[in-house]
């Protein structure tokens, strides 16, 4: 059975380019020091594949991810995502972009406290101006995929960190984007829960044939779940290996067919 | 963003700090209550003045003169018109001439005079005026003690308050006009007044050949008597200044004693003939944006006309100016308002920071952004405007409810100072809006422009 939630007709067909950088640099200055976040990284991610970006702290594994979510500019060096280069939209194109094309899911959550979690998991529908009747059928099904059904009326600060999490991904599927962005998903959770958010970001990649780029400093982590592994240090790409060990973990290729997961 | 969601999402963070933005939109409120209440207070003044001067009949009255009546010759209407000489005659054919003119009400003969009336035997002189049957309802007339004329033609009389106190022999305090009404009515309703005057009589002597036939008459002196039947506390002549009257009869009754008039002796060759030649006449019109119109075709048919329209524009003027002033006083404390809706939504900014970040991440548009905060300025303002309105209408009543208590002990009768028209509620609420989007403009800017990976970063 298909799902109301899944990636747009548009999805690019399995293995195609979706994510190319090129010599991308972010540079910021801070008094007279030049701080090279992201420095000529240049890489490609394929339609429907799991990447890690791996790093320490400052290496520019999140300026890389945010450059690629749109909500920053290059300095110089280009990202094209499915054939648009991100440094030519207009900022009205860019949140469109991020609208549509790009759901993300961060560290600490980033649910606005003052909603409940249906209200969180709708704002983005609201943004994209999807008609109020079908609003209501799509949130309550984005949160029981999460399992979060009996939480919708809850706010943020009555659930556990797991469960807001849960929230936020619901929340980054709802307007049914073909890329999932992640920023160090299980950095404010406990292994048990984190393994919880990495199943579920793996079933939304499997399942729903979304790509996905995570943001981890744990590499264990990154080793059991990307497909791919990428390294940055002082904001240079150092490394870029396959990971043989998910795809004999995983032997679910059979599910990347994009047909939901209902 | 469609405009339920973003009024949706405007009305939900406005509820969020409801502390703060309650005490914005309460700042509103009282600027535009103290809007509302200065101009409703120039408004209600304006009518007021209005009703009282259109009440006093000024202003739909206009005044024909004969431009044989050199007391008002005007040489710029002597260059324009015939010769006073060769002027038409102000007589009864040309008076129901004017009647019959579009827009005219009625066309009387204005007859005033000056002479002697005895009260228990007690000579006073005094200016007399006749008044037709329409001045019942001049203001002057609304709280008369007694009654108006029961007739046209009834011997009666209405006596002006100070002619009153001459009668009774009372000398009014100067400066202080405490004279009860009431209590000068009293001895005087029912009395009788004996009015002596110059009578004008046709004589039929053309005994000299120098005269011109039926130009002789010969002036007799008679007497009246007259009936109290009413004391009018307001001077329904205050306007005339010293021509003014103090005692007035029945129209009818005055034409029909023939009372010798200033003209008679202009119009010597005339006045012998029992057709009156009137000094002036008032004409009332329908409606006072109509006396120019009437004025300027009594003007073609060669007569001299004055009315009091044009100190009427200057009084809009002055009222229009007060509005003016006054609604610049009541802006003021709109001002301080408007500083406190940009406190409260660059307050807002900062402290919504990083869900402002987050809206952006999540798609989020510059201008999505952009409305919300003017939506929730807007909204505080609508609010404030309807709450500043109630409240002003309210301080209004209060007000008012104060100034007539006051006047009551005063014994004077309650009046309107305040009226809030609905077009004012319009305007106030109006705006109260376009103030606060205005004061939303600035903070809306700075929160679209927030970078959203800075404000992400932001705890």
């Amino acid at each position: 059975m298909s799902s109301e939630i899944s990636p747009q007709n548009s999805a690019p067909a399995k293995h195609t380019v979706a994510i190319h950088a090129e010599q991308l640099c972010r540079h910021y200055r801070m008094g007279e020091t030049l701080i090279r976040a992201v420095d000529g990284v240049t890489l490609e991610v394929r339609a429907g594949e799991f990447v890690a970006l791996l790093g320490s702290s400052g290496s520019g594994k999140s300026s890389v991810l945010n450059l690629i979510a749109g909500l920053d500019r290059p300095t110089a060096g280009r990202v094209v995502v499915q054939d648009r280069n991100l440094a030519q939209l207009s900022r009205e194109d860019l949140a469109k972009y991020r609208l549509h094309t790009v759901g993300m899911v961060f560290q600490s959550f980033n649910l606005i406290s003052s909603m409940t979690l249906a209200e969180n998991v709708e704002l983005p529908m609201r943004f994209a101006e999807v008609v109020r009747r079908k609003r209501d059928g799509l949130v309550r099904e984005a949160l029981s995929r999460v399992g979060l059904q009996a939480r919708m009326n809850h706010r943020p600060s009555e659930l556990s960190g797991g469960e807001q999490q849960r929230a936020a991904l619901a929340r980054a599927l709802i307007n049914r984007p073909q890329l999932l962005l992640a920023d160090e998903p299980t950095g404010n959770l406990d292994s048990h829960t984190g393994t919880e958010i990495m199943n579920m970001v793996r079933e939304f990649n499997q399942q729903l044939g979304m790509t996905v780029v995570m943001v981890t400093h744990e590499r264990a982590l990154a080793e059991r779940y990307a497909e791919r592994l990428i390294f940055l240090a002082d904001g240079k790409l150092v490394g870029d290996e396959a990971n043989s060990t998910v795809a004999a973990n995983a032997g679910t290729d059979h599910a990347r067919t994009g047909g939901g997961y209902a | 963003m469609k405009l339920p969601d973003l009024t949706e999402l405007a009305v939900r963070n406005l509820r969020e700090s409801l502390l703060r933005n309650s005490l914005t939109t309460i700042g509103i409120s009282v600027g535009v209550a103290s809007l509302v209440a200065m101009l409703s207070l120039g408004i209600g003044l304006q009518q007021l003045a209005s009703r009282r001067l259109m009440k006093s009949g000024l202003f739909d009255t206009v005044v024909v003169t004969s431009r044989r009546d050199l007391r008002n010759f005007n040489r710029e209407e002597e260059r324009n018109g015939p010769a006073p000489g060769e002027s038409r005659i102000l007589d009864e054919p040309t008076r129901v001439e004017i009647e019959h003119l579009p827009n005219v009400l009625e066309a009387y003969p204005d007859i005033r005079f000056i002479t002697e009336l005895r009260y228990e035997d007690k000579p006073h002189l005094t200016t007399i005026a006749a008044l037709p049957a329409s001045a019942k309802s001049n203001d002057a007339f609304e709280n008369v003690q007694g009654h108006f004329f029961s007739s046209a033609l009834a011997p009666e009389a209405i006596l002006q308050k100070t002619f009153a106190e001459e009668l009774l022999g009372k000398t009014p305090k100067s400066g202080v006009d405490e004279t009860n009404v009431k209590d000068l009515a009293a001895p005087l309703l029912g009395k009788e007044l004996t009015m002596r005057y110059a009578q004008r009589v046709a004589t039929n002597d053309s005994s000299g050949d120098q005269s011109p036939p039926g130009a002789a008459y010969s002036v007799v002196s008679r007497e009246q008597k007259l009936t109290i039947v009413g004391v009018a506390e307001l001077d329904p002549e205050s306007m005339r200044g010293p021509t003014r009257a103090r005692v007035f009869l029945p129209l009818k009754l005055a034409e029909s004693l023939h009372v010798m008039q200033p003209t008679d002796l202009r119009e010597i060759s005339r006045a012998a003939s029992d057709k009156p030649i009137y000094s002036s006449v008032t004409v009332r019109v329908k409606n006072p944006s109509q006396v120019q119109t009437v004025e300027n075709a009594i003007k073609k048919m060669g007569f001299n006309t004055f009315s009091i329209l044009d100190a009427s524009k200057s009084i809009q003027q002055f009222f229009k100016v007060l509005d003016v002033f006054l609604g610049i006083f009541g802006s003021l404390a709109l001002a301080v308002a408007f500083i406190g809706i940009v406190n409260t939504l660059v307050m807002a900014i900062l402290e919504r920071r990083r869900e402002i970040g987050i809206m952006k991440a999540i798609g989020a548009s510059d201008s999505d952004v952009k409305k919300l905060f003017f939506a929730e300025a807007g909204a505080m303002g609508i609010l404030g405007g309807l709450v500043g309105v109630a409240l002003g209408w309210a301080i209004g009543q209060v007000i008012n409810l104060g100034t007539n208590v006051y006047l009551r002990s005063q014994s004077f009768p309650p009046e309107h100072f305040w009226s809030v028209p609905w077009w004012l509620v319009a305007f106030a609420v109006l705006f109260s809006f376009l103030v606060s989007l205005a004061a939303g403009l600035y903070p809306a800017g700075r929160a679209a422009r927030l970078d959203p990976v800075q404000a992400l970063r932001y705890e």
